[in-house]
């Protein structure tokens, strides 16, 4: 799970790491009220979206009066931005967040990730802040320092000296860098976060130690402990499609294709993707029912794919193990008595009781194409598209 | 003897009297697997399925002699039944449940860590199908008949796409030695390593078809492992060529976040260490087929 720059900031805030003043507004009306109540000269007017690379986007506006501030906010307020991580269809503004500028002096990289090679957190610091990792990672390999945080004992005083002073940074700021680290490590471990990124972490004019933007994502699979994280979840900025499966218990992911997939487990169902691909045709989607494959399930799968505008043709393919296929037949006839399909429907069974579910299929009064192989089923449905 | 689990293997079910640990247990019982307890605190003295219940592993272990335990308890209690497994003195841990957090699986390896390496537990999952060894035993939930007896060992992450294998191997007439599932979640308690490695030192296993997909640098290091210290051929598949970048594909290791975790880049890693690959998945079976074929 994602969440805003904002809320990662008031995050880390609570464990010791300092941010400039600023506040969230959700209107023009209230912000320039804000920026008076931030104080100072000069603000940063962000849009709060899902995605990094808001700068380039048109997302961040630096503002010199809190009339600015307003009209800014009036700018990005309701408007899509599209990033080179949000897609074309870009992710749509309810929030800003107006902070007081800072004057740099320099900017640095610092990101938790989990590694899973070695199984632990993974610090990545680098000099070059303000670029993405991936950048740095090409364009300046040698800046970067790394150190790993053993997750039985956490991280120790010792490894945040060695990543500050490896940073090259003066000597009477090394104990702040070393908190802001350590603040960073604990938010890490004591919220189930995947990612905790500081990108830049900079030195201001003044000699302040300040997280000037953050990000944070979790363990999807620990929110059910995290009630305060959970709470921070902006579906407005997840597809629709996506939190509709979401809320139903279906893995989902929104593709560009126009073959809409129904199937059985994840592995299975990539593998699908990759026949439809290779039999030249796209998938609209990815979307795994549960290795169960049960009735509700497969009605609540039906119409999330008939959600879907630009599917031209639907893929059902279900090993059956523990649920037999007749199980599953009956319930794929079941859930198309109550829902209308208008494109063309290809099934493929397999596993227990294969001949008795394709012959509940074919007794039903399902107008459908019947697939043996998970390649005859790919073949029929790029077929099945013309 | 085949790896990791053999017909006499003793069972206990953790999470027994529940709904998924009784239909479970009653499937591993029906397939012949050597189910002798199960652990549900609180039910100990009781009898469940004819077979008697415990209150903690310890318990089962002493009274039992179980070297195996599956699990069936929910996400939020799985590790602390992982550990209690580990410190029981079980050999082998099956871990079916999906949904553990990350942080929790990176606690119990590195609890596990303070058993010596003969006395350290196989622990296998989680969000996986668990293990088969065809006509001898069966810990997980997989279904056992699409399994055929025979030499080939099957490693997976998938459940589906290892029954997948499964069915298109014996529609060929092909059988297998093990099929183990080692599950879709970020961090596995058993790694394709790990277990290529038993497949090598196992005498009923002629070559091994290891069922990979995008995410994480697993399949690589299987890859490069086989590479150094394996005379038994490798074949591999790699779901996700259609994946998108940065997203979880269902399973929560199912993500690329960095080079090599593509299911391309997996594939020229694998090819360059000598794998044979199944460039598509309605082929795994037959590739399997040429390879044994070749090394007659």
């Amino acid at each position: 799970m994602d969440i805003h720059e904002y809320q990662a900031k008031e995050i880390l805030a609570s464990f010791g790491v300092t941010i400039p003043r600023g506040g969230i507004v959700y209107s023009p009306e209230t912000a320039e009220n804000k920026a008076r109540e931030i104080g100072g000269s000069k603000w940063v007017v962000k849009a709060q979206i899902h995605s990094g690379a808001r700068g380039k986007a048109g997302g961040v506006i630096v503002c010199n009066s809190p009339l600015e501030v307003a009209q800014a906010t009036d700018k990005l307020l309701g408007k899509k931005l599209v990033t080179n991580q949000t897609g074309p269809q870009g992710k749509i503004v309810n929030r800003i967040y107006i902070e007081e500028a800072t004057d740099i002096e320099k900017e640095l990289y610092l990101g938790l990730v989990f590694d899973r090679s070695s199984e632990s957190i993974m610090i990545v610091a680098s000099t070059e802040g303000g670029m993405s990792v991936e950048e740095i990672a090409k364009e300046k390999p040698d800046s970067i320092i790394r150190s790993k945080i053993e997750v039985a004992v956490g991280i120790q005083d010792f490894q945040a000296r060695e990543l500050a002073f490896g940073l090259g940074i003066e000597p009477e700021l090394v104990r702040r860098v070393s908190e802001t680290i350590i603040g960073c490590a604990k938010a890490f471990s004591e919220l189930d976060a995947t990612m905790v990124e500081v990108n830049p972490l900079v030195i201001s004019k003044q000699k302040q130690i300040l997280a000037l933007d953050c990000k944070m994502s979790f363990d999807n699979n620990a929110m059910f402990r995290r009630d305060k994280v959970s709470e921070l979840r902006d579906k407005t900025q997840e597809d629709d499609k996506e939190v509709y499966a979401s809320d139903r218990g279906l893995n989902y992911v929104s593709l560009d294709g126009n073959i809409g997939n129904i199937i059985n487990g994840a592995g299975l169902a990539m593998a699908s993707m990759d026949m439809i691909k290779l039999a030249g045709g796209e998938p609209a989607n990815f979307l795994d029912v549960g290795g169960g494959a049960t009735p509700e399930k497969i009605v609540k799968a039906f119409r999330l794919i008939t959600m879907d505008k630009k599917v031209k043709v639907i893929l059902v393919n279900i090993f059956a193990g523990i649920n037999r296929c007749d199980w599953v037949a009956e319930g794929i006839v079941q859930a198309l008595e109550k829902i209308e399909i208008k494109v063309p429907l290809v099934i493929r069974l397999a596993g227990t009781n294969v001949e008795k579910g394709n012959k509940i299929l074919k007794e039903s009064k399902l107008n459908y194409i019947e697939a043996s192989t998970l390649e005859e089923a790919a073949n029929k449905a790029v077929a099945a598209l013309k | 003897m085949s790896v990791i689990i053999h017909k006499d293997t003793k069972i206990i079910i953790q999470g027994f009297t529940g709904k998924m640990g009784t239909f479970h247990a009653e499937e591993m019982i029906k397939y012949g697997s050597n189910v002798v307890g199960g652990v549900t605190p609180g039910k100990g003295g009781q009898k469940h399925l004819d077979r008697p219940v415990f209150d903690t592993v310890k318990d089962a272990v002493k009274n039992t002699g179980a070297t195996a335990s599956i699990l069936f308890v929910p996400p939020a209690f799985a590790a602390d039944s992982a550990m209690e497994a580990a410190d029981a003195g079980i050999k082998t841990c099956v871990a079916i449940v999906d949904g553990i957090p990350s942080h929790d699986m990176i606690k119990i390896k590195r609890y596990m860590r303070r058993y010596s390496r003969t006395e350290k537990m196989t622990l296998v999952g989680p969000n996986c199908a668990g293990i088969i060894s065809p006509g001898k035993s069966m810990l997980g939930i997989m279904p056992g008949h699409i399994y055929k007896e025979g030499r080939v060992g099957i490693i997976s992450r998938s459940g589906t796409l290892g029954y997948e294998a499964a069915q298109q191997l014996k529609n060929l007439n092909i059988g297998i030695s093990t099929s183990v599932g080692i599950g879709g979640d970020p961090i596995n308690g058993s790694s394709f390593r790990d277990i290529i490695e038993k497949f090598e030192t196992d005498d009923e296993t002629d070559v091994i078809l290891m069922i990979g997909e995008i995410g994480g640098p697993q399949e690589v290091a299987a890859g490069e492992f086989a590479k150094e210290n394996m005379k038994k051929p490798v074949i591999g598949y790699i779901a996700g060529l259609t994946a998108p970048k940065g997203r979880v594909m269902g399973h929560a290791g199912a993500i690329v976040s960095a080079y090599g975790e593509s299911a391309i880049e997996k594939v020229e890693i694998l090819k360059e260490c000598g794998v044979t690959i199944s460039k598509n998945p309605s082929v795994m079976g037959d590739t399997v087929k040429s390879v044994l074929e070749k090394s007659k």
